[in-house]
């Protein structure tokens, strides 16, 4: 079998775009290194009989163009919950349920009448930078007419917000989000889920300047017609990549599990090729990578195949992650204090205040994790019992601030951090420790050595205006091509990013078939 | 804050850094002349910079050349972290052998450029002007190779003129006369050995001494006694060796061009192509940093070229505006002097293409020249030479000959 085109890593991009390659007539081959697909957009069991989303829990950034070009719905992707609440949880019964515009709970008269006008003000402004998901960064110098057009609509669509609230952007683009909160809200718990939105698998606190620019980015995410929403995908995250994969796979996409590509093949500057762990060498025209920029032009390629220059700039980017994740197995549904019934089939926030939010960041920048880290559970055997066995459940906390360095190592603080996690969700959910019948705790270097996360960085590079767009993952290599011919990268540390969005993967297709075009 | 500067008086260096043969010079420096370089005390002239010029052609100067910078680069991988941060091809460099090479960033144009010695099959030492320890980390990351900065534990002197080859029979170094240009090899001395290469920025015959800082005045020393017979070993400074260097057609880094990773404006950088150094570029050797961006101005053309130019009349034309048909601005002299060897007026010239390749004549340099406090202006035409402007064939016969 001989293919014009190998993208390494299945991924959800390398999947979208293996899968839009193959669309357009490519004879593709998947390489996987795991033996399961989807990358950290994957489901797994945690405990017999319990199955849980292994890393991104919600989704709420699939580009829509993505699910309707690759019919993803026809692939099986189907949702237990569309649009779920998002509820704040102090731990002290204090509690504020959001969805959209509606805010109930602990919350003042003011800042409730105030809530759905900032919001709908933040969406608006996240909608008009939605044009820049599907382009390719312009270049600094040099463009051709579509990227002037790309640009020019861009900036038209910032333009088109009118006076206001193109003000309001400029004015808090490069803002931190523990000052934006205080601007428009007194309410603690209205605070806590600005800035958590902002903050959840970055390496900012809510007073890191750019965490408005975070908190942006996510809002440019729609499902199913509606801005802001959050999913939970019916069987968890690995139905997003098992439909990407039948999309591919019907029209032709091989994919091969545990195939670990050790080595690029480049020769005059052009890769053929790439070479596997068991010395298995595979040509192709094109070869797309879904790892990130380091690992595939340094260990892959070869310090000796790039210039010195590029190799710098791609050892320097900001990806240290501070996010761990942490799944359970459950005997029983956990009791949250000040949590009803609809909250727990929602999005659950934990703690009190958008300062312990910031004080919980504060040792993640010294080597240690947070003993009161920010939680975002979600408990998908709510709406979605075939998760585990009747009557039992499974929950998925993102446990924000542990750091991917960490004093004396991983390997032996696991066990104290996790007493510490536990500990901490036992203060807000008494009793949920007594039902615990499975873990499974995923610190950053775990989510680096499983899923290939750079740092264990949830989106291969934090998301910082000196890290986007033409400076995605760096500049010279932000058009999706790398500085070797007929290599090219498609994952999430290039633009626009991460989170389960697919956006990178499509823009990299688009940019291999433009190659092959004007050849 | 409680923080304080606690820097003892005693660790601060204050002034120019002595090289290890600082007892010697001094004295003979009588009018303090010096040049910056890098910090060192490094002269300028001894006082009468022509006459030291004249040692260079007629029998022996020695510079110190203790302020070069030195790298020691070494390990398994040496060779491939060569190729690929040098233009040119190291593997072909054989060990006991020295090669010219320049060094490029990303984007084609030259960092600076040195001398490459091959110690061993996976030993080097690269000398240049310019600190380029940042540069060599960066591009070492991934090679198994260490670098270390050897600039304070090597000194050296550069020995140059038609007669230092007898002045180093003459300091008893056997079988010196063998020494090829280009090559390198140790000689006993005293109680221990120096290296000694035979290479030069004089385009003359003539050899540079490397030794460990307790052997400098030793060295000196014996230099002085074995130079007694043949006119002297004549201590110079920088004027002069840069009269012999423009005469021999060498470029100079922030000279005839500027470091790359210095520039602050742009298009102020300039490619091997530019500098008319092509031959140091191998393409065909695999993967080196700037290759790319060469190839791209290779197959796009370069915007400027170096030349060498014969100046009408004799005024130095240091500096000088070059005008096609005295009216358009294409270039400039980048380094000039009158020739004493050549009897010409010689310039190394930085002309903005297609001036210097396809249009080559009514070329002319402003030239301004200081009449008794009245300025005059002399527009003196340029003709485009080969370089260098001066070789004599003593420059590479082996053996040289005897005095």
């Amino acid at each position: 079998m001989s293919y014009s085109h190998i993208v390494i890593g299945a991924g959800h991009n390398g999947l979208t775009c293996a899968a839009y390659l193959a669309k357009s007539g490519a004879k593709v081959l998947v390489l996987e290194a795991r033996s399961q697909p989807g990358g950290a957009a994957a489901t797994e069991e945690i405990a017999p009989g319990y199955r849980v989303s292994s890393c991104a829990h919600l989704l709420y950034q699939l580009h829509p163009r993505i699910m309707l070009d690759l019919a993803l719905d026809r692939h099986g992707l189907e949702f237990s919950a569309k649009n779920i609440t998002t509820t704040v949880l102090a731990g002290d019964g204090a509690a504020l349920t959001m969805l959209d515009g509606k805010a109930t709970g602990n919350i003042s008269e003011k800042d409730a009448q105030n809530w759905p006008i900032f919001w709908a003000r933040m969406k608006k402004i996240a909608r008009h930078l939605q044009p820049m998901l599907l382009m390719s960064p312009p270049r600094l110098a040099g463009r051709d007419l579509s990227q002037n057009l790309d640009l020019l609509k861009l900036g038209w669509s910032i333009r088109s917000l009118g006076r206001e609230d193109m003000r309001e952007f400029l004015r808090i683009a490069a803002m931190n989000v523990y000052d934006l909160a205080a601007d428009y809200f007194d309410s603690p718990l209205i605070k806590v889920r600005i800035s958590a939105d902002a903050v959840l698998g970055t390496t900012l606190g809510p007073r890191s300047p750019g965490s408005v620019l975070s908190l942006l980015y996510k809002l440019t995410g729609a499902l199913n017609g509606v801005q802001g929403a959050m999913a939970l995908p019916k069987g968890g995250m690995g139905a997003v990549s098992g439909a990407l994969l039948r999309a591919g796979a019907v029209r032709g996409v091989d994919l091969r599990l545990g195939q670990r590509v050790r080595r690029i093949i480049v020769a005059d500057g052009k890769a053929s090729g790439v070479e596997t762990d068991t010395g298995e060498i595979i040509e192709a025209a094109n070869v797309i990578s879904n790892a990130d920029i380091a690992k595939t032009m340094v260990s892959m390629v070869g310090a000796q195949h790039i210039d010195a220059g590029f190799q710098r700039d791609v050892s320097k980017i900001r990806s240290k992650g501070a996010t761990a994740k942490l799944n359970l197995a459950l005997s029983a549904l956990p009791n949250f204090t000040g949590a009803d019934a609809q909250a727990l089939a929602g999005r659950l926030l934990l703690t009190e205040s958008i300062e312990q939010i910031e004080l919980a960041f504060n040792p993640a920048k010294y080597g240690q994790w947070s003993k009161h880290p920010l939680l975002e559970v979600v408990i998908p055997s709510v709406t979605d019992p075939a998760l585990a066995p009747a009557g039992h459940h499974v929950l998925s906390a993102i446990v924000q601030y542990a750091p991917y360095q960490v004093e004396s190592g991983w390997a032996s603080q696991r066990e104290p951090f996790q007493r510490d996690v536990m500990a901490h969700l036992e203060h807000f959910a008494p009793g949920i420790g007594a039902s615990v019948v499975g873990t499974d705790l995923k610190t950053p270097a775990d989510l680096e050595a499983q899923f290939g996360l750079p740092g264990g960085h949830w989106h291969h590079g934090e998301l910082a205006i000196d890290q986007l767009l033409m400076l995605r993952p760096v500049a010279g290599a932000a058009r999706y091509a790398t500085p070797v011919e007929n290599l090219f990268l498609c994952g999430a540390g290039c633009h626009p990013g991460g989170g389960v969005m697919g956006a990178a993967g499509y823009n990299a297709a688009r940019a291999v078939l433009a190659k092959r075009q004007a050849a | 804050m409680n923080y304080s500067m606690k820097i003892k008086p005693d660790t601060v260096r204050v002034g120019l850094k002595p090289t290890p043969f600082i007892d010697r010079l001094r004295p003979l420096n009588k009018f303090e002349s010096l040049a910056y370089w890098q910090g060192y005390w490094s002269p300028a002239d001894f006082g009468n910079p022509e006459r030291e010029y004249f040692a260079i052609r007629n029998t022996t100067s020695v510079f110190d050349l203790s302020p070069m910078t030195k790298y020691r680069i070494k390990g398994p991988q040496a060779e491939a972290f060569l190729q690929r941060l040098m233009t040119r091809n190291i593997a072909k460099l054989k060990p006991g052998r020295v090669a010219y090479t320049v060094w490029c960033n990303d984007e084609g144009k030259v960092i600076d450029d040195g001398t490459l010695f091959r110690l061993g099959p996976q030993e080097f030492r690269l000398c240049c002007q310019e600190h380029q320890l940042f540069w060599l980390l960066t591009s070492a990351a991934g090679f198994d190779v260490s670098i270390h900065d050897e600039t304070d534990e090597v000194c050296g002197l550069s020995l140059q003129g038609p007669t230092s080859y007898s002045v180093l029979r003459a300091l008893g170094l056997a079988a010196v006369e063998t020494l090829k240009p280009f090559e390198l090899r140790d000689f006993s001395f005293g109680p221990g050995s120096i290296m000694v290469s035979r290479t030069g920025f004089t385009g003359d015959l003539g050899y540079e001494l490397w030794c460990a800082p307790g052997q400098a005045l030793p060295l000196w020393d014996a230099l002085q006694s074995a130079g007694r017979d043949f006119g002297g070993v004549e201590p110079i400074g920088s004027t002069a060796l840069d009269m012999a260097r423009i005469e021999a057609g060498f470029i100079g880094a922030h000279l005839d061009f500027m470091p790359a990773d210095q520039a602050v404006r742009a298009g102020r950088a300039a490619s091997p192509f530019e500098l008319n150094l092509e031959w140091l570029v191998d393409f065909n050797k695999g993967h080196f940093t700037g290759r790319a961006a060469l190839l791209a101005e290779q197959k796009a053309g370069s915007k400027r070229c170096l030349v060498a130019v014969d100046i009408e009349g004799n005024k130095p034309a240091n500096h000088a505006l070059i005008y096609h048909r005295k009216k358009t601005e294409v270039g400039h002299i980048s380094s000039g002097i009158w020739s004493p060897t050549a009897k010409r007026n010689i310039g190394l010239a930085m002309l903005q293409m297609p001036y210097g390749k396809s249009i080559t004549s009514d070329l002319w340099a402003e030239i301004y020249v200081m009449r008794e406090l009245k300025w005059e202006k002399r527009m003196a035409k340029c003709t485009i030479v080969k370089a260098p402007f001066f070789e004599p064939a003593r420059r590479r016969a082996t053996p040289p000959g005897a005095y």
